[in-house]
């Protein structure tokens, strides 16, 4: 390796080696570290020359019951959402893939700018519509179609309805950049041939469109597995995901060797799809 | 054929209403007289004069603002350098765990990013003194490696799609490798660069979590500000926030688009 | 196949893409359509798939109107020019997939498989996936897909334009070989003249949406019907005059290059009108042979060898550049050099008339 080389790479590769290689080590490390009454509040790994390293907080972890539902409903709603987010977002993209040229572009600005808008604006949005006295259940009550306001939000309904709504663009983007590319004579070829086209669609377009539904999912459903903002705002005190309990063992009960273990619990449940996912982007870069 | 048009045309209409209702609900309520959001009491801008007499608003915007510009900045230099050796180095010692490391940010959730960040300030200035206490320094720090990944995709992306016999050209007529670098490669991934940039520098503007980790207690963000009033209920001044922040970056993305098409 | 005045634009106000075409094709022809890119015969074809839908016209193939009738039930089938193989799919399940949707029972469908993959000598890579095959393989599979069901017309999209020279001939061979094998009506639509000519029982040329001229290929080259046909099928000379009367049953014509003696019903006097000679029926003479009629002295320019014969660029006294062959055959004929002096003749029955 000529010195060029280096000078070019050694940067970024010492920032990102100090800022995020290393942290996650450290977060292994307060994760084997007992709870302390202490500024930071965790014993030191090293003390008077031994190592002090302990499994109480994984421990707490398979104990609690409380863990073991955030754990599971982080998955049960990420999963939900992912397929939902998938039902609603595929004849999206398929629709703005099948438009004229000079329509696409626009559309497809018209999906990427919630996507750069702020997260948080648009999750807050929803509190607005679905409170109780809010604008749907206004809307419904005027005209008369219900009689007392519905209970809309702190649900699981709003909390899918939010995870659907933030991940949308993640969905439709890799969608239609695998439908776009689909030649139009494959279609034609299937229809010469004799297939009606929802046998086209099963038989051609679907298959075709694999790897596009296996980006989108991924990249629905990792965030939303970590989501904290979503099940925070729209959710009720029965909404449990590990990302919620994460930040309320962090902020509120300061027992920061806990969340360390709780982190690494969800970096176990996402290696697999993280792992997915790189290959996937390595396939497209 | 024609069904199923009929159907994609509905699931269009349906896809847009869905993504862009609720946006269109905050601005339109946010010019509402009335303090209650559901009722409409007529035309008012109270909410934007409120907005702009709102210190602690103000603050925390010129912070967010300040981290922004220094994440997407140092986000861009580190990661077109990340995303040049990845395309142009084939085999070095260590490429993959580079690889892998530019990558990994995409995909890691928000929080464990945030929590892993913070324990690490707090294990340094344990050890070494540094970062004394924690503010805007260590909020870009944490953006910049966000923003490093996803630099590194989009000009990574940019530089394979590259046709190095241009490159090749300029070398064969008498430039220099320095010459080449700014006089052919940079204004041809200019765009990448333009889009890499925003982004990291929207996505720093919009981050809560991580912020909220590495943050101290004089450098609040724009989001956490929003975030605290939020989980309070609606406000209409959070309504006329909002909208401004949708214009901004509305316009940017708008802009940004024109340049990545002007090529 | 029977059509009949079709028209079809695709813009309310634009030039019609195929324009009041009306075409017979019999069972088991080899018919080629042949026109320069965008003369409409891709669309043409595009309307008897049933991708597209005309505008007013019939299409009926063995007496059966086809409007209205989707691609998935027509009885053609379509060999598309990038040949639209599914990449997902495998060479069998490529060629098997028609069959499929007619639910026939897979044993049926494994069978007419293997034998269509024999057909074009394919079977050993059944198992392969388009990605994995050249160009001239691709093209064989998509041969046999289309083939498959046994359509009543099969439609092939610019065959060979997407393979190399060399396969592009052999190939010609093979084509002809399967139609006359499978007995089923070709159509095949081509911007290639030589390819139209050597593989096409009957051809049309198409031009701007419309049809020139439709024959066998040695009707259509022997008496082209007008000037855009005589120069788009094979070289031709032109030279521009005015009828100038009759003599001994030839039609004498005043041209730029002189005057000249062809064998044409007769005209009246100061008709315009184009003499058109094919560079092979020139004969070359040296500089002081002017026995025969219609002699045209000039001066060798330039010489293109082409190994069978060589093609030479001649100027004219008047100063018009004429292309002839100069055969390289027994070695007998006299050769000419770039600057010689020559004349050259033809036989009054060897040209051809053109009218404006």
């Amino acid at each position: 390796m000529n010195t060029r080389r280096f000078g070019l790479i050694a940067l970024p590769y010492a920032w990102l080696v100090l800022f995020f290689l290393s942290p996650l080590v450290i977060v292994i490390k307060i994760s084997v570290a007992n709870e302390a009454v202490a500024i930071p509040p965790y014993t030191p790994l090293f003390e008077g020359g031994r190592l002090h390293v302990t499994d109480a907080n994984y421990l707490l972890l398979l104990s609690d019951s409380l863990y073991w539902k955030a754990y599971w409903g982080a998955i049960r709603y990420a999963a939900i959402a992912t397929i939902l987010t998938l039902l609603i977002g595929y004849p999206l993209a398929y629709g703005i893939a099948r438009t004229p040229v000079r329509w696409r572009n626009l559309l497809l600005m018209a999906i990427i700018l919630p996507f750069w808008t702020s997260f948080l604006i648009r999750v807050y949005a929803w509190i607005g519509l679905l409170k109780e006295n809010g604008i749907v259940n206004h809307a419904l009550l005027s005209v008369g179609l219900i009689d007392t306001p519905l209970r809309l939000i702190d649900n699981d309904f709003s909390v899918l309805l939010g995870l659907v709504y933030a991940y949308l663009p993640f969905m439709v983007l890799p969608l239609y950049a695998q439908l776009e590319k689909l030649d139009p004579a494959l279609n034609e070829a299937a229809a010469d041939l004799g297939a009606r086209p929802l046998h086209i669609f099963w038989q051609v377009t679907l298959p075709l469109s694999l790897p596009g539904i296996a980006a989108g999912i991924l990249l629905v459903f990792i965030p939303a597995v970590g989501e904290f903002v979503i099940p925070d705002l729209l959710g009720g005190p029965k909404t449990l995901m590990i990302g919620k309990i994460l930040w309320d063992e962090f902020f509120t009960n300061h027992d920061w060797p806990t969340a360390s273990a709780l982190a690494i619990a969800m970096l176990v449940l996402l290696a697999l799809p993280m792992g997915l996912m790189r290959r996937l982007l390595r396939g497209i870069a | 054929m024609n069904r199923l048009s009929l159907f994609l045309v509905a699931s269009l209409i349906f896809g847009f209403v869905f993504l862009y209702a609720p946006i269109a609900s905050v601005v339109v309520y946010s010019f509402n007289a009335s303090r209650l959001v559901t009722v409409w009491a007529g035309f008012s801008l109270q909410w934007y004069g409120a907005l702009f007499e709102n210190e602690a608003i103000g603050r925390a915007a010129r912070v967010s603002l300040q981290v922004a510009l220094i994440a997407a900045t140092g986000a861009l230099g580190l990661g077109t350098l990340a995303a040049y050796g990845l395309v142009r180095y084939r085999r070095f010692a260590g490429r993959t765990l580079l690889a892998a490391m530019t990558t990994a940010p995409l995909v890691m959730p928000e929080i464990i990013s945030g929590l892993s960040l913070l324990l690490l300030f707090v294990a340094l200035e344990q050890a070494t003194g540094w970062p004394q206490g924690r503010g805007i320094a260590t909020i870009a720090i944490a953006h910049i490696t966000l923003g490093i990944a996803f630099v590194a995709v989009i000009v990574e992306a940019r530089l394979s799609a590259f046709d190095r016999s241009l490159e090749e050209a300029a070398l064969d007529l008498g430039a220099g490798p320095v010459r080449v670098f700014l006089t052919i490669t940079l204004p041809l991934i200019a765009p990448a660069l333009a889009a890499g940039w925003l982004l990291a520098f929207t996505l720093s503007l919009d981050d809560l979590v991580i912020a909220s980790f590495t943050a101290g207690p004089a450098s609040t963000t724009l989001p956490m500000v929003i975030f605290s009033s939020v989980r309070l209920g609606v406000s209409p001044q959070i309504n006329a926030l909002a909208t401004l922040i949708l214009i901004v970056i509305t316009v940017l993305v708008a802009g940004a688009n024109r340049l990545l098409r002007v090529r | 196949m029977q059509i009949e005045r079709l028209t079809k634009r695709f813009e309310p106000d634009a030039q019609p893409a195929v324009n009041n075409v009306s075409l017979a094709i019999d069972r088991q022809e080899f018919f080629a359509l042949l026109g320069p890119s965008g003369c409409g015969k891709t669309t043409l074809l595009r309307l008897i798939a049933g991708f597209e839908t005309a505008d007013t016209g019939v299409i009926a193939i063995d007496g059966a109107d086809m409007a209205g009738v989707p691609p998935y039930r027509r009885p053609v089938n379509i060999m598309f020019q990038n040949y639209a193989l599914f990449p997902h799919m495998n060479v069998a399940r490529n060629v098997g997939f028609g069959l499929r949707q007619e639910r026939k029972p897979r044993g049926a469908v494994d069978a007419r498989v293997v034998a269509l993959l024999e057909l074009v000598k394919m079977r050993a890579l059944a198992a392969r996936r388009p990605g994995q095959l050249s160009g001239g393989e691709r093209q064989r599979v998509a041969l046999a897909r289309a083939l498959a069901k046994e359509p009543k017309l099969l439609l092939l999209d610019e065959p060979l334009t997407a393979l190399d020279r060399k396969l592009r001939e052999e190939m010609r061979f093979e084509l002809k070989h399967i139609h006359q094998r499978v007995g089923i009506t070709f159509l095949m639509v081509t911007h290639d003249q030589e390819e139209a000519m050597s593989m096409a029982s009957r051809l049309a040329v198409m031009n701007e949406g419309r049809i020139e001229q439709e024959g066998s290929p040695e009707h259509v080259y022997e008496n082209p019907a007008n000037r855009f046909v005589a120069g788009f099928l094979g070289a031709v000379n032109l030279f521009e005059g005015k009828v100038a009367g009759a003599e001994a049953g030839l039609l004498i014509v005043d041209s730029e290059a002189g005057r000249l003696a062809v064998a044409h019903s007769p005209l009246a006097a100061g008709t315009a009108v184009a003499v058109a000679i094919r560079p092979e029926k020139l004969r070359f003479m040296t500089a002081r042979d002017t026995t025969t009629p219609n002699v045209l002295p000039g001066i060798v320019r330039t010489i293109a060898y082409r190994g069978e014969a060589s093609t030479c660029q001649i100027e004219l006294a008047s100063g018009q550049l004429v292309r002839g062959t100069m055969s390289n055959g027994d070695g007998k004929a006299p050769v000419f050099l770039p600057g010689a002096a020559l004349s050259l003749s033809f036989t009054p029955d060897a040209a051809r008339l053109l009218q404006s």
